[in-house]
């Protein structure tokens, strides 16, 4: 009995068959089916209804505020600080990260060189160290006089008093964003890796028959075909740039006095912070306008991605959005 | 021509592996110094080796520093978590890979939409459910808050994999008398090993590392603290043992590197996926 000559004779039986079937599979969606309503798509209603009032979450939601939330949060210098801060961050490292980590990708992506697992292991290591220890870690690489990075200044005759990396407002954020890219760079390099080695191998063949040479290749086939991948890890980038918080807390904890607050941590502080009251409502609108922020700028990188790819390609691009 | 590349190739090395080691400098920095004593921390600017290892300091900081526990904890909820989270996807993987039952599309569409909701936006509302569950500093109101999200690209890696098996697999594991869930259990199930070590190894990563939600967890309950939330606790409380804070700091980031060069290849895999779909 083959697939395609089943079982037409007794169509009561296959509809059993196919009844059973859909029980078991609602059955085996259905822890995942409760997770996502409570844990994903309950909480993100609900931080719109928080937003709504005044709240310590403690006791009912009875204080209803409108949009007084909002309006104290659009007044709030402090917020906007953290809001300019996240995009800051963002913006930097994606500009650091973006082209360093493609030429990463396509010299260890070269046919004749070897060593490539040892280096994409090497340069990969930061990113499966946990975040809040590499904080701690480099609060006392840069931290104070003696530091390791002010000692080996020094040492190279490039400085002669040591710098308080984190005690001044604009190196600590430089910090912040050089540490934060160093640890986000061997994804991004396993991200264009991936996309390389996607490329269809017939495209190589034509243009080595056309007699072109490698950066010419490059130039005129691999970059081209490598947009719509490039505007996948543009968006990947962007979503993990906003969860800054591990790396903040941990490293400068929002100061020299807010030089490097980001929004997560504006929230944190008013939603748990032990000092103080909790201010739940308040918490969830800046959680609000921050989300839709990037929301908003999401869609204009996937819309571009789009815009930018041509049929085969962004056939690609969408295979690898849905395959995140 | 074969001469040009070897020069060329061999000065790339010679800067790849300066950059590698600039790059992973700041590993190897923890490791001697959690060896030094706390004077040689601050003197010895970065002479790396110390006078004599001070294995005391890993001592101090496993039972003054309480790292047991944290160590403990944080074994228990990776893998809880991993567990859990495995074999949901697992099960949903399947259904949606082999069956296309009514509702299956809008399924797909709803978990993939809400893919880019970071975490910490919505955590205000899941601390509430936790807490009218009455699962509030316990260690399984931890394990449920680390095992929610979506998983989308858990469940897409499944899905993928399973729809890819051969059709006659599923019937002639009928013809012998399973049903569904035998079926499942017994011949589907372990051919996906491969994705069960891809997902079972980056979810150990992730939960691992994961700081803000055992943070926020642990607030009022130090006792639940995992290594990441307890390293920050103990660099507030032993402000002035900088060996033992690399000592610290060592327990809680070498076995996650351990895991993650010995089963690399699985966590790559599954990294590439989710730019390759």
């Amino acid at each position: 009995m083959t697939t395609p000559t089943r079982a037409p004779a007794e169509p009561s039986a296959r509809l059993k068959r196919e009844t059973v079937r859909y029980m078991w599979a609602y059955l085996f969606i259905l822890p995942q089916l409760v997770f996502f309503i409570v844990f994903t798509i309950y909480p993100i209603i609900m931080s719109y209804v928080y937003s709504f009032f005044e709240w310590s979450g403690f006791g009912p939601l009875s204080d209803f505020v409108r949009f007084d939330n909002f309006v104290r949060l659009v007044k709030d210098d402090k917020f906007w600080n953290a809001f300019g801060n996240s995009l800051v961050f963002m913006a930097v490292k994606i500009v650091i990260l973006m082209p360093t980590t493609l030429l990463m990708a396509l010299v260890l992506n070269h046919a004749f060189f070897k060593g490539k697992v040892f280096y994409r292991t090497v340069f990969f290591l930061p990113v499966v160290a946990t975040t809040s220890i590499v904080g701690i870690i480099m609060k006392f690489i840069f931290g104070n006089d003696q530091a390791l990075v002010n000692e080996v200044l020094k040492a190279l005759g490039l400085i002669s008093d040591p710098i308080p990396w984190l005690g001044q407002s604009g190196t600590a954020m430089g910090v912040l964003i050089v540490v934060g890219s160093w640890k986000f760079f061997g994804m991004m390099m396993v991200y264009w890796l991936a996309g390389l080695q996607s490329l269809p191998g017939d495209v190589y063949e034509a243009a080595k028959v056309d007699g072109a040479g490698y950066w010419q290749t490059l130039r005129s086939v691999t970059l081209p075909l490598l947009v719509p991948v490039g505007s996948v890890i543009l968006l990947l980038t962007v979503v993990n740039s906003m969860n800054v918080f591990d790396l903040v807390k941990t490293l400068t904890d929002g100061g020299p006095f807010f030089a490097t607050e980001t929004v997560d941590l504006y929230i944190y502080n008013y939603a748990f912070s032990t000092s103080g009251f909790p201010q739940i409502g308040y918490a969830s609108a800046a959680g609000i306008v921050f989300g839709l922020t990037i929301f908003v700028i999401t869609l204009l990188l996937g819309w571009l991605g789009r815009r930018t790819g041509n049929s085969r390609q962004s056939r690609t691009a969408k295979q690898a959005m849905g395959g995140m | 021509m074969a001469a040009r590349f070897s020069v060329r190739s061999a000065a790339l090395h010679l800067v790849l592996i300066v950059l590698g080691i600039v790059w992973i400098y700041p590993f190897v920095w923890m490791i001697f110094s959690s060896l030094k004593t706390n004077t040689e921390f601050i003197v010895s600017g970065f002479k790396l080796l110390p006078e004599h290892a001070q294995w005391d300091n890993y001592a101090r900081a496993w039972k003054t520093g309480n790292f047991s526990a944290y160590f403990s904890n944080s074994v228990i909820i990776t893998c809880t978590t991993v567990a859990i989270v495995v074999i949901m996807c697992a099960l949903t993987g399947y259904a949606l890979g082999r069956v296309k039952f009514p509702g299956y599309k809008l399924f797909v569409l709803a978990i993939t939409a809400t893919m880019f909701i970071p975490k910490g936006y919505t955590i205000i509302p899941i601390y509430q459910i936790i807490k009218h569950l009455g699962l509030l500093n316990t260690m399984a109101g931890i394990i449920v808050a680390e095992s929610s999200g979506a998983h989308v690209l858990f469940i897409l890696l499944y899905m993928t994999y399973f729809q890819n098996l051969p059709k006659e697999l599923e019937e002639a594991s009928e013809m012998d008398g399973c049903g569904f869930l035998r079926t499942f259990f017994r011949i589907m199930l372990p051919l996906a090993k491969p994705i069960i070590a891809t997902t079972a190894i980056m979810q150990f990563i992730w939960t691992w590392n994961s700081f803000f939600v055992p943070l926020i967890f642990s607030l009022n309950k130090p006792e639940l603290r995992t290594l990441a939330v307890g390293m920050y606790a103990f660099v507030g409380e032993h402000t002035v043992d900088w060996s033992g804070m690399a000592a610290g700091a060592s327990i809680a980031v070498v076995p996650v590197v351990l895991v993650f060069i010995v089963f690399q290849r699985f966590f790559i895999e599954g990294i590439s996926g989710s730019v390759k779909g």
